[in-house]
């Protein structure tokens, strides 16, 4: 038995309010839990914009097609490992995959997650990559050309058929990626939603939730990699392509935020068993994490903001660093507020007995699997992934393509 | 080719949402692996909980924690036992006794003090176990006698069954890292033993028995007292039976 564990156990028992059962001490579910369903939102979420272009023709936001392609991807390798880390027993992970229960939820997440990286991501980075690939391949010399080749699966054929069939592919892989993305992470809502013991999480809204807030994270993010990235590698922001993805994160805000408000709503009309302990648990626990974090700075200012950009359309319009700056704040901010909302509902769900009568405290540990570190390199992980990915697929030409309106790149040209 | 072609489509696409709708059949019912109580003639394991008896000495998760290798830290528990104190303000403060801690008897002369009383408090060995529906792995299982037990050799440890459990009865084993609770004391009901915490309570709080037996001391005591269970709105059908269970009990 660990008896630091012990300790941080018996440090906790003073700052409990009420009555807890006593087993309720330990917050079972933590950092890492939290880390998870934020990591999921970006995959579904980036997933969603390249679409997009794909699927609805958004021709404005190309430059971020193959960045958002390949953030999903990044993340989406990375979500896994949050999960298996905080198993009692990483080593028997396999389980789940090998004997999972078709009555749980958890167990549905190993097919759920192999479809999405399988017959979608890989898939869909594949085709679009093929023709490129082939290309790179025979221009380079050593390791490079051996990686491209590889990747390609050895296929040669650039002729107009297999252009055609690449375009054809992967209009069905985005359309069949469409459902699957919000299958992603509807799903992740629904492992806590279908929780009936635990009124915080359960609500049917609460995948829906999710999903809209994925879908913001997952905007969010790739915005900010392109305004990060671009410059730094050389390339000109294309502001046609900001403005235009800005428009749908600031709609996907707003639906989100209207979800969030009607569940505040009706629990609160409803006021049913739990409305005071869960009142007593926002109104102190998590104050800072849910008013402050998240619905102030992660929804609000954002909004304000960039509906000031809106509103003085001739201001902003003229003036292009300004308009820069707003999105950019926004944005940040947006990604405080997501990884609040996770937090708000991963630890918020189990800080409040279910007994109704008392509250507990979550002791976020720094060093450790469950502690601040882990979870800031799990965290900054995709980012190297993506630097490697890009290094390997460099997305370049279409990143620093002006939003051309058509016929600019290879795998645009799918209408 | 083309007819070849639309019935593959038309093939996959049958499977596929077979599939799905197939899944979702099976998971919609939250009895889907529950046992329905067995017929006459199988035993159909039951507990009862006699609140007016309860003299809140602890002497239950003593024996528990002695039997079933519980660890002695105060945050780890298969039973315990809850102390209610309303007063006549209408307040309710509730606190979990500790073991070996006999309650402080100071109470009786505080007139303040409307009613108080103590309650037992253990896995309810649930009907349609929450837990059971969600374990990804299928180590929580019920058996045939309808207990609810912990498969430790299995268990991933990922404690979405400990936020399944509306009573708050199962933690996560800080030696084993699996998943555990109260089984009953599946190992001496099974030799026809009773449960440590029954064999021990020195005033009869507590009943175990055979819910199908015709005479019994649980059958007895199901016919001759007023029953609650905990939480019965979310229809997990408890196995726990109370006698006397105040409605400030949660």
């Amino acid at each position: 038995m660990n008896p630091e564990f012990l300790h941080t156990l018996q440090d906790l028992l003073p700052q409990i309010q009420g009555y807890i059962y006593p087993n309720e001490i330990e917050i079972h579910w933590g950092l890492l839990i939290v880390v998870y369903p934020y990591i999921t939102g970006v995959v579904a979420g980036a997933f969603i914009l390249a679409s997009l272009v794909k699927v609805f023709n958004v021709r404005e936001v190309q430059p971020l097609y193959r960045l958002s392609l390949l953030t999903a991807l990044a993340y989406l390798l990375v979500a896994p490992m949050a999960l298996v880390a905080h198993l009692g027993h990483p080593e028997r992970f396999y389980e789940i995959l090998l004997t999972p229960q078709t009555s749980s939820a958890m167990a549905m997440f190993g097919f759920v997650y192999a479809w999405y990286l399988m017959a979608v991501l890989l898939l869909e980075v594949w085709f679009v990559h093929r023709t490129d690939m082939i290309a790179w391949a025979e221009q380079e010399k050593g390791v490079m050309r051996l990686i491209h080749r590889t990747l390609a699966l050895y296929s040669r054929d650039t002729g107009d058929r297999a252009v055609a069939f690449d375009h054809k592919a992967l209009r069905v892989i985005t359309i069949v990626g469409i459902p699957s993305a919000f299958l992603l992470h509807g799903y992740v809502g629904f492992i806590f939603g279908s929780i009936k013991a635990n009124p915080w999480w359960s609500s049917v809204l609460i995948p829906i939730v999710f999903l809209f807030s994925a879908i913001v994270s997952g905007v969010a993010l790739v915005i900010l990699l392109y305004m990060v990235i671009t410059p730094l590698t050389g390339g000109k922001i294309s502001m046609r392509c900001v403005d235009k993805a800005v428009d749908f994160l600031f709609y996907a805000v707003i639906v989100d935020f209207s979800l969030e408000l009607v569940d505040f709503i009706h629990r609160v009309y409803q006021s049913e068993e739990e409305i005071k302990i869960l009142s007593e648990m926002v109104m102190s626990k998590l104050f800072e994490s849910l008013i402050i974090v998240q619905v102030l700075l992660g929804m609000l200012i954002p909004l304000t903001l960039i509906s000031l950009t809106k509103i003085f359309r001739k201001r902003f319009g003229l003036n292009e660093d300004l308009r820069k700056m707003v999105y950019f704040i926004s944005v940040i901010l947006i990604q405080f507020g997501i990884f609040a909302t996770r937090w708000n509902v991963v630890i918020g769900g189990q800080m409040f007995s279910k007994s109704f009568r008392g509250l507990t405290t979550y002791k976020m540990g720094f060093g450790g699997i469950e502690g601040l570190l882990f979870a800031l390199l799990l965290l900054a992980l995709p980012i190297v992934i993506l630097a490697v990915l890009m290094k390997i697929l460099p997305p370049w030409k279409e990143m620093h393509g002006e939003a051309a309106p058509e016929g600019v790149e290879v795998a645009s040209s799918s209408s | 080719m083309n007819g070849r072609r639309t019935f593959l489509r038309g093939f996959l696409s049958v499977l596929l949402s077979g599939g799905a709708i197939g899944g979702i059949l099976k998971i919609l019912p939250s009895e889907a692996d529950a046992r329905e109580a067995p017929p006459k003639g199988q035993k159909w394991y039951g507990f009862g909980v006699s609140v007016d008896k309860c003299i809140g000495c602890a002497r239950c998760m003593e024996a528990c924690k002695n039997e079933n290798n519980v660890p002695r830290e105060p945050f780890f528990f298969r039973t315990w036992v809850e102390r209610y104190i309303t007063r006549k303000n209408g307040i309710t403060v509730v606190k979990a006794i500790g073991p070996n801690e006999e309650p402080s008897p100071e109470v009786a002369s505080d007139k303040s003090i409307l009613r108080s009383f103590f309650v037992p408090k253990l896995c309810n060995q649930c009907a349609s176990p929450p837990c059971v529906q969600v374990c990804p792995v299928g180590a929580t299982f019920q058996t045939k006698d309808g207990v609810v037990l912990v498969n430790e050799t299995t268990c991933i440890g990922c404690r979405y069954c400990i936020q399944a459990c509306p009573y708050g009865a199962r933690y996560l084993h800080p030696v084993t890292r699996t998943a555990d609770k109260c089984t009953f004391c599946y190992h001496r009901i099974s030799h026809a033993l009773l449960p440590a915490c029954v064999e021990v309570c020195p005033t009869q709080a507590r009943i175990f028995g055979d819910l199908n037996a015709a005479a019994s001391p649980m059958s007895r005591f199901l016919r001759m007292n007023k029953i609650h269970v905990l939480k019965p709105g979310l229809n997990t059908e408890p196995k726990v039976y109370y006698a006397n269970l105040d409605g400030e009990v949660r």
